[in-house]
């Protein structure tokens, strides 16, 4: 039975999310338990899982029994035993906290909202335990289709922001699929770790290169690295608040993990780095998508959309932090994935929960909001303040580390970039808090009565998630040096130094 | 020209692929219909499925079922004598996956009609602004 732990964080809610669906036609009330308890099995195996690789290393689980370079291996090393728990963790908080989102927004549709939201948590998961480059597309894709019907469910433009989202998804996918169809024609195996071995003595191949390039154009698609960036904004925010609170804070991290699998696990430091002479160029394009995300989000006008660009130029963060190529670097890049989707998690359930009561997130809608739902904006402040990364708090130790990960490779543009996107942040964030704090809230149609003073809040569940999430965020910042030392630095390839 | 002729007959394989997912992209960027858009993009996909089937092929090989072999099922496997059903398979779930995307693609397609009664990027766009 121990052994088969690795298999169930995916067949649970891949089974699950069909069982969902049959469970709706029943009964509606049936969805929620049901996705709740697949959900809790699944970050239950995670958490098993993480455990069982801390202690004895890296589990290789064979699927059908068939051995690796023939059959589909599912990996789990210290990378993608963290990842694995980020998601799973992710997806039960945002479950838990978007119970009544759910009830009001589509009551009718709540078995294929569950049934969704499971399938989408299995892809993720998915993604980040295979070790079969194929495979790892259908995956993606599993989660990119159940992503754009997610998106699609959102009210105002979002059937049409969800389809240019498949448009630039679907060229992103197709990418990669070609980038490993190279990659098997010179190699003739898909299997990652068998990939790993064969490319070094294969580096000065020209198909090796194209196959390299074509893969991180379409991950940079997927991923919405600053110019492919244009599908995320109004796919984000016209996505309905039950679904935005896994979709942003997972999604593209998600795109980074693989990022970085592929570029230290499957093409090797020696030839990503060494071999390709990208660095340079790959840095500078990071350095741009930060600069160009943070400039966007000061001219937007609603806290969903600036939100939205700060994740634009967060991608930019990881990436650079990949391509400095030390260990620094690298670290600040996956302590990144981390930290970017529980400061994420908690701006955007705060930003569900404040939608929520207000109906509205534009900055006129959140005069006096403080007052109004102190425990909400409390917790925007705290994940703002993460953004920005003001100790202790998480986002704090990841910025440390790219930033002198930066200095250390001599690439001072990065760390211009960074500190420029910080201090953006402090305006973005400030400017919010200040509408909040300082600005009356407006007394609409009636005149008499505790409206102004009187605290409204929005839903128990999901307060008390998002309490929960920003004292997670203190939590991890106060943890991180324990993160780093057991988990990342274990995952980083010992040639990088 | 007397070089580049063969170099594109040698390789027509990835000419044709490639040129097949420009016609897509260009779909999927230029035209305004967004099913003009679908369909390209079902081109640029079936590209890549080509591309695959292509490197799967050899000469003088049959299809890898070892009884079709001359020599019966029981003699030893020439691998160069059967192309290589890897791609194949790879391709039929990549098939699926392109079929559920035009699904979900085309089903957008009738929501966003019925939201605003047209299917043109700069109609739609139009009443967007208003």
């Amino acid at each position: 039975m121990g052994t088969q732990i690795p298999i169930l964080i995916i067949v649970i809610p891949l089974l699950a999310s069909f069982l969902i669906v049959i469970a709706g036609w029943v009964n509606k009330n049936y969805c929620f338990p049901l996705t709740l308890a697949a959900q809790g099995a699944a970050l239950a195996a995670a958490l098993v899982t993480m455990s069982k690789v801390l202690i004895n290393g890296p589990i290789s689980y064979r699927i059908g029994g068939w051995a690796p370079p023939w059959g589909i291996e599912y990996r789990v090393d210290h990378l993608s035993a963290m990842v694995l728990v980020v998601i799973a963790a992710v997806a039960f908080i945002n479950l838990v906290a978007t119970r009544k989102y759910v009830q009001s927004d589509f009551p009718s549709k709540s078995s294929s909202f569950y049934g969704l939201y499971t399938l989408f948590v299995t892809g993720l998961l998915g993604v980040v335990i295979t070790g079969d480059a194929f495979n790892l597309f259908v995956l993606l894709e599993i989660t990119a289709l159940t992503g754009y019907a997610l998106i699609g469910m959102g009210g105002g433009h979002a059937p049409l922001a969800s389809l240019n989202y498949i448009f630039m998804g679907t060229i992103g996918a197709s990418f990669y699929l070609l980038g490993v169809g190279y990659l098997y024609l010179a190699t003739g195996t898909l299997n990652m770790a068998e990939l790993a071995k064969l490319i070094p003595q294969m580096a000065g191949s020209k198909v090796i290169l194209t196959a390299f390039v074509i893969c991180l154009t379409g991950l940079y698609m997927k991923m919405a690295l600053f110019p492919l960036h244009a599908w995320l904004p109004n796919a984000y925010t016209c996505a309905p608040s039950a679904a935005i609170g896994i979709i942003a804070p997972l999604t593209t991290k998600v795109m980074i993990y693989i990022l970085v699998r592929i570029t230290l696990y499957v093409f090797t430091p020696e030839f990503s780095y060494a071999h390709t002479s990208l660095n340079h160029a790959m840095v500078w394009l990071a350095a741009v998508a930060v600069v160009a995300g943070s400039t966007l989000a000061l001219s937007q006008r609603s806290l969903k959309s600036v939100l939205v660009y700060v994740i634009v130029a967060e991608v930019g963060y990881m990436v650079g932090g990949l391509w400095l190529a030390n260990r620094s670097g690298i670290t600040g890049a996956i302590l990144h994935i981390v930290n970017d989707a529980a400061m994420t998690l908690c701006v955007f359930l705060a930003a569900g929960s404040i939608l929520f009561k207000l109906k509205s997130d534009s900055f006129g809608a959140l005069k006096g909001s403080f007052r109004k739902m102190p425990f909400s904006m409390a917790a925007l402040a705290v994940g703002g303040l993460a953004i920005i990364g003001v100790p202790p708090t998480c986002g704090f130790f990841s910025k440390w580390y790219l930033i002198s990960g930066a200095i250390e490779a001599g690439q001072y543009q990065f760390m211009a970039a960074l500190i420029f996107s910080s201090l953006v942040n402090v305006v973005l964030f400030f400017r919010i808090f200040e509408i909040g704090y300082f600005e009356p809230f407006k007394t609409h149609e009636h005149h008499h009565g505790p409206s102004a003073a009187s605290i409204s809040e929005g839903p128990l569940a999901t307060v008390a998630m998002v309490l929960l999430v920003s004292l997670g965020l203190i939590l991890l910042g106060l943890y991180s040096g324990q993160i780093v030392n057991t988990i990342i630095w274990p995952a980083i390839p010992p040639g990088i130094t | 020209m007397d070089f580049i002729i063969p170099f594109i007959i040698a390789k027509y394989n990835y000419w044709i692929y490639i040129t097949l997912m420009m016609i897509g992209l260009f779909g999927m960027t230029v035209k305004k219909n967004l099913i003009k858009k679908i369909i390209g993009m079902n081109i640029f996909q079936t590209a890549i499925i080509l591309f695959y089937i292509s490197i799967a092929a050899k000469k003088q090989a049959t299809i890898p079922i070892l009884e079709h072999a001359e020599t019966g099922a029981h003699a030893a496997i020439n691998a160069a004598r059967y192309i290589n059903p890897l791609p194949h398979v790879l391709m039929l779930t990549a098939i699926v996956v392109a079929v559920a995307t035009l699904g979900v693609a085309l089903a957008l397609a009738i929501k966003i009609h019925r939201q605003y009664h047209s299917l043109e990027e700069d109609e739609i766009i139009g009443q967007i602004r208003e």
